[in-house]
């Protein structure tokens, strides 16, 4: 019997052959803080250890709350400075044009690299799948001990294989095929499994980006896509590690379930309020009054997705709010050159400085008791964005777009044709 | 380390909000409080009746929902002795390690047991005991459960550190 890509890669880093339902103790190749890496440091000094095991191997990344909304996150950022200056620590993104998104930032730096072994103090790390490597959200406990020991441990999960073919139409993106795919499975029909994504070759890698990003939103450790020749190139000029290597599940793998997707018949499609696995068609909303637009976050802010957005606004004057807020500074700067920025700014919209603050009601866009946004995020919880009495319907880009053209839900086949 | 107790039984995705109610987050921090907490929203008696030792029962998905460490460490620190279900939520599963509390995956047993019985749990040799019953159930590797048995990860890494 072959071996998924979790058995593989866990198994190479290990030493040994292994199979899901074991435990293994692992030395993680990066290990990612966003702003909770104060917690990580006051738990670090708890521990009583006299240095940080591999300096080089700690990535911290700025993205929750910057610059500081109030005083208290300025000095918490301020104590994040001191102890990173005082401790030499190689790899630290402040607030910077290198910054940005802490899983932008980690794809675009090079950080994440096929076949090695990512984990971060955030639950969106899963992201990183989409360039072939293991990448796993921790708690701040966890990444505490890695700082202290380089080591942590997981319990090696089963996997659920989803296999895609054929391709999209036009209007319809990698954002609607991952919230059909978690209305589908549930939000937690991945629980503590591993899920593969076959079939990818035809996807951008922002597309895979968007569609690992949102694994955790059916409860999954990890999301990954077969790395091929698209990765290779993306990660050439960038790799911070020169021992990467592709990895993949072998074809005669043991999967706890086996799915597959035509990717022609997937439609524009909405997470509802308040939950991911809340799908609807966008056709079957057309018409839902929204009071506000967002087009941001990890999961769908990158150079690719402003192109649609950009398409789609070009022209045209929004009817409500629209905050567009890139992935990255490196994001913003291509927008910038391409002319996008120019278009959003035309249309009405405002264009904000690369962060996740909105998308989960720290900063800079916060949602008012009874009012309606649509959002390229990631997780439409109650209160999650604001007021416990607003909502939140996650969509692709151009279904954001286009729905603040008109304010209300409209459906993108109408004008991407 | 062996451990006996009562059963307290539960259903199926029990979130992390019943087991210790978000509205605490940011204001009960200390154990000697989080236990008052301790089921609040899922069993209004269980703070008032279980004894020290007693073990929890549950379907699958134990601990869906907030990564709040307080939902282990209140049930750790009311004298929970383990937990067995037919499956725990990824992030409560770390973070019970984490906090030293012992979790067992043991689907076989979930429907057999209820309310009330006695239980005896190995841990070493991975065995579950009721009546003249028993179920085995994979035991966590000695790097783990030295964890546990220290009492959590900051514990044992205080303990590391010192040695």
């Amino acid at each position: 019997m072959g071996k998924t890509f979790v058995e593989k890669i866990l198994g190479k880093w290990v030493g040994r052959t292994i199979h899901a339902g074991e435990y293994v103790e692992i030395f993680p190749h990066f290990c990612m803080s966003d702003d909770n890496v104060s917690d990580v440091i006051n738990i670090f000094k708890m521990t009583g250890a006299q240095r940080i095991a591999y300096k080089e191997r700690i990535v911290i990344v700025f993205d929750h709350a910057v610059p500081p909304p109030t005083e208290v996150h300025a000095s918490k950022q301020d104590r994040v400075r001191k102890f990173v200056e005082t401790n030499n620590l190689p790899h630290f993104y402040d607030l910077n044009s290198r910054g940005g998104i802490c899983h932008q930032v980690m794809c675009q730096e090079g950080f994440i690299l096929p076949g090695i072994i990512i984990v971060g103090s955030d639950s969106h790390t899963c992201t990183g799948g989409a360039l072939g490597a293991f990448a796993a959200g921790i708690g701040r406990t966890d990444a505490a001990a890695i700082w202290a020991t380089g080591k942590t441990w997981f319990l090696v999960p089963d996997t659920i294989r989803i296999d895609l073919k054929g391709n999209f139409q036009q209007g319809v993106y990698a954002k609607d095929l991952i919230i059909r795919i978690i209305g589908d499975l549930g939000a937690s029909g991945a629980i503590y499994k591993a899920v593969e994504f076959h079939g990818t070759n035809e996807l951008s890698i922002s597309e895979r980006m968007t569609i690992c990003n949102m694994g955790i939103e059916m409860g999954a450790k990890t999301t990954i896509c077969k790395p091929d020749d698209k990765v290779i190139q993306y990660i050439s000029n960038r790799a911070k590690r020169d021992d990467w290597e592709v990895i993949w599940a072998d074809t005669d793998a043991e999967y706890s379930a086996i799915y597959s997707y035509d990717l022609s018949e997937i439609r524009p499609g909405l997470a509802c309020p308040h939950t991911v696995d809340n799908y609807a068609t966008v056709s079957s909303m057309v018409g839902v009054a929204i009071d506000k637009a967002y087009i941001g976050t990890c999961t769908n802010s990158r150079i690719e997705d402003l192109r649609v957005c950009a398409q789609v606004l070009e022209g045209k004057k929004i009817k409500v709010r629209t905050i567009v807020q890139p992935a990255s500074w490196d994001v913003y700067k291509n927008a910038m050159h391409e002319g996008l920025l120019d278009i959003f700014l035309d249309a009405g919209c405002v264009v904000a400085m690369p962060g996740c603050g909105p998308c989960m009601g720290i900063h800079g866009g916060i949602l008012a008791s009874g009012e309606v946004c649509i959002s390229t995020s990631n997780r439409n919880f109650a209160g999650r964005m604001g007021s416990r009495d607003s909502y939140i319907y996650l969509a692709s880009p151009a279904t954001v777009a286009w729905s603040a053209v008109h304010g209300e839900i409209r459906d993108p086949m109408e004008v991407i044709k | 380390m062996r451990i006996n107790g009562r059963v307290w039984k539960y259903g199926d995705d029990i979130n992390t909000d019943v087991i210790f109610p978000g509205k605490y987050t940011f204001s009960v921090t200390d154990a000697d409080r989080m236990v008052n907490h301790a089921l609040e929203d899922l069993d209004e008696r269980f703070r008032y009746e279980m004894r020290p030792g007693d073990i929890i029962v549950a379907g699958d998905n134990w601990g869906c929902g907030s990564s709040r460490e307080q939902a282990v460490k209140c049930l750790k620190a009311i004298g929970v002795g383990a937990i067995i279900a037919k499956s725990f939520s990824r992030i409560y599963f770390r973070n019970a390690i984490n906090v030293g509390l012992p979790v067992i995956i043991c689907p076989q047993i979930v429907e057999y047991v209820e309310k009330g019985d006695f239980l005896e749990i190995d841990f070493v040799n991975g065995m579950i005991y009721f009546e003249e019953k028993k179920w085995a159930f994979k035991s966590l590797p000695t790097f783990l459960q030295s964890i546990i048995d220290d009492g959590g990860m900051l514990q044992y890494l205080k303990k590391v550190n010192k040695e």
